[in-house]
């Protein structure tokens, strides 16, 4: 790394030092040789009923030179950026940065036109799949990105709000729209049961203790059998209905018949993904409308300087539960979806990967930007799912995406904190 | 209005204050000054409660406060500008003064925000800019002003001078007395800038290891001969 910077540092009119750029290009192709052999190089195969090693050498001679000229240009091009600050990506975030309102609402004016224009079942699911997390991420954000609670268990509230609606539907068969409240009540119970021990944590210590929250909530749904079904879940979780009218084949009391059209199956994805739009454009204003109050004032802070906090009269204790609550509130509104549209639910959906994802979502975005969240969830969403055609290298590529984001982009993709308010408006005061 | 009497603190084993007993009246300003390590920080984080006093009373207005959590403190009265600024690095300047308001009355904000953008001039020009790309006197302007947002009866600051120029130095200073004479605000100031802090006070307490070893008014410790040698020559 440090012979990187001299290569890069290295004085000259326009030009750059070929030789040293060369070296350090060769060291990272040297590097890829080294990881590549036991990666590329070598595959294990079935030769009638013995395994056997095939040798790759071409692919690996193609990785390796992949590297070394991949790096050479690097050295290249980061070079020649010096001269505009920050580069294109920098100034690419404060034009978004500018226009926030407007993104925000081109956005949702697209979220609400893509069923109409776009009535496909894949999309509508994969839209669906990504308002999900976009909502989750909205929801940790309160948590992580505002009040600076690093939190790895998110997905145990996830999980309550999940089962919450799993259980009280198939055994009372109340509906969606009664239990949702009631299960984002129950994730904020549980969101305020996570805090109360957790106060005087912080950083690190915080983190294990909740990412083992999150283990305990599903090794008690795995082995808790009589009540949550253990490992195998639960299954005939009653459907969404459009406010009473199920979406089915039928002459009476269904949705197509109450409008005079013909059923389709595609009807109650769309409805879903209405009802998922609708939930996450809620939280979403709800948090704009938090920052702005002494709560949401009082998380920033509380994130910025604890000791500052208590000084200037702010009691901690109700700071942290509240963002606790609020934000466990959310992922338990979004799992009450995620039951009734998957219509089964089991442990499995809730491990540590699922909470390792929304905060990625969280980080990749910024911590504490709301339009980056939605960013970084088309980007940790949608892209596996467009490296479909790339098959085994799906998740290499995936990870390598993120790599490269996070060495643009190091604080996030928009890593600029909107102030709450302004004396005057920009306009006024150029 | 505020009285310590006999307290003790301690960091687990160690026994940091040492019975102190400090007087502060209403519309003084009153310094604390002594040598690093001294415990003059402590004093002031134990009349906030954290760390709590093992032994003694703290009174403020009548009522013993030393068993109060910190953040009830700023409802009673008292403001505090904490060691090291600690300004809201990522807010800014107008909404660190915000978050200096949220336990007092809405009706005085916008009255507050001119009073403390009249005594700081630079805040008002800096009001939408982040604290943390201000210089280090800025942000000591700015944790003044938002502790004043409060509105308190008493305003503790703690070594104000900490890392600044000797001219921002004395321009905080300056403020300080402004806020004192104009705003009959009582102050007590812990300082390691002796000569400064003297000037500047009605009264003032030395402390050496945990323990009040001098007091007088301002004028007498500074011509104090002992205080001369042990705080004062070779600065300035």
């Amino acid at each position: 790394m440090a012979d990187m910077k001299n290569a890069v540092a290295t004085p000259g009119q326009g030009g750059f030092d070929v030789g040293a750029a060369l070296k350090e290009s060769g060291k990272a192709a040297f590097v890829a040789g080294l990881l590549g052999l036991p990666l590329l190089a070598l595959k294990a195969d079935n030769f009638g009923s013995k395994l056997g090693l095939v040798y790759r050498w071409d692919a690996l001679f193609i990785a390796i030179a992949a590297v070394f000229v991949g790096r050479f240009l690097l050295i290249l091009l980061s070079g020649r950026q010096k001269k505009s600050e920050g580069g294109v990506f920098a100034a690419f975030g404060k034009g978004i940065h500018s226009n926030m309102a407007l993104i925000g609402l081109a956005g949702l004016v697209i979220g609400v036109l893509l069923p109409v224009v776009y009535p496909d079942r894949y999309v509508i699911y994969i839209a669906t799949t990504f308002m999900i997390y976009v909502m989750l991420g909205w929801g940790l954000n309160i948590v992580v990105g505002l009040a600076g609670l690093l939190d790895l268990g998110y997905v145990a509230f996830y999980a309550v709000g999940a089962y919450s609606y799993a259980l009280i539907a198939s055994q009372f068969g109340w509906s969606f729209w009664v239990v949702l409240p009631l299960a984002g009540l129950f994730a904020a119970f549980f969101g305020v049961i996570l805090g109360f021990p957790v106060l005087r944590l912080r950083g690190d210590y915080l983190a294990i203790v909740t990412l083992g929250f999150g283990e305990i909530i599903r090794v008690i749904l795995i082995n808790w059998t009589d009540f949550t079904g253990g490992p195998n879940g639960i299954s005939g979780i009653p459907p969404i209905t459009f406010f009473g009218l199920p979406f089915k084949n039928g002459d009476h009391g269904t949705f197509a018949s109450f409008f005079g059209i013909a059923h389709s199956p595609v009807q109650r994805i769309i409805f879903l993904y209405f009802v998922i739009l609708t939930l996450a454009t809620l939280t979403n204003l709800f948090t704009q409308r938090m920052r702005k109050l002494p709560v949401g004032r009082a998380w920033e802070a509380l994130r910025e300087d604890e000791i500052a906090c208590r000084s200037l009269g702010i009691n901690p204790t109700n700071i942290k539960l509240s963002a606790f609550a609020l934000g466990a509130m959310f992922g338990g509104f979004a799992g009450s979806f995620f039951s009734v549209r998957a219509g089964f639910v089991s442990p499995e959906s809730f491990t540590f990967i699922e909470s390792a994802v929304i905060l990625a979502i969280v980080v990749l975005g910024g911590m504490g930007s709301q339009l980056g969240v939605v960013i970084a969830a088309f980007f940790v969403v949608i892209l596996p799912e467009v490296f479909r055609e790339f098959e085994e290298y799906r998740m290499l590529l995936f990870g390598l995406a993120m790599m490269v984001i996070m060495v643009w982009r190091p604080n996030g993709l928009l890593s600029f904190r909107e102030p709450t308010i302004r004396l005057h408006p920009k306009k006024e005061s150029a | 209005m505020l009285q310590i009497q006999g307290v003790h603190t301690f960091y687990g084993q160690i026994e940091a204050l040492k019975g102190v007993d400090v007087t502060v009246n209403e519309g003084e300003i009153v310094t604390l000054i002594g040598s690093n390590g001294a415990g003059k920080t402590t004093l002031l984080m134990t009349v906030c409660g954290s760390p709590r006093a093992a032994k003694g009373k703290i009174i403020f207005e009548g009522e013993d406060i030393t068993r109060l959590p910190t953040h009830e403190l700023v409802t009673r009265g008292i403001a505090q500008s904490p060691e090291g600024r600690r300004v809201f690095p990522r807010m800014t300047v107008y909404e660190n003064l915000q978050m200096g308001a949220l336990r007092s009355d809405p009706r005085y904000f916008n009255d507050d925000l001119e009073m403390s953008f009249a005594m700081f001039p630079r805040l008002k020009e800096r009001k939408d800019q982040r604290a943390g790309t201000l210089s280090g006197g800025e942000q000591q302007m700015l944790a003044i002003a938002r502790a004043l947002m409060a509105r308190p009866r008493l305003l503790l600051l703690d070594e104000p001078s900490l890392g600044l120029a000797p001219l921002v130095v004395r321009g905080i200073f300056d403020a300080i007395r402004t806020i004192n004479r104009e705003k009959k605000m009582t102050v007590f100031l812990v300082e390691q800038n002796a000569f400064h802090a003297l000037k500047l006070a009605h009264r003032g307490y030395v402390m050496v290891n945990g323990k009040i070893t001098l007091a007088g008014s301002g004028a007498e410790l500074l011509a104090n001969p002992e205080i001369r040698a042990a705080y004062l020559e070779g600065g300035h």
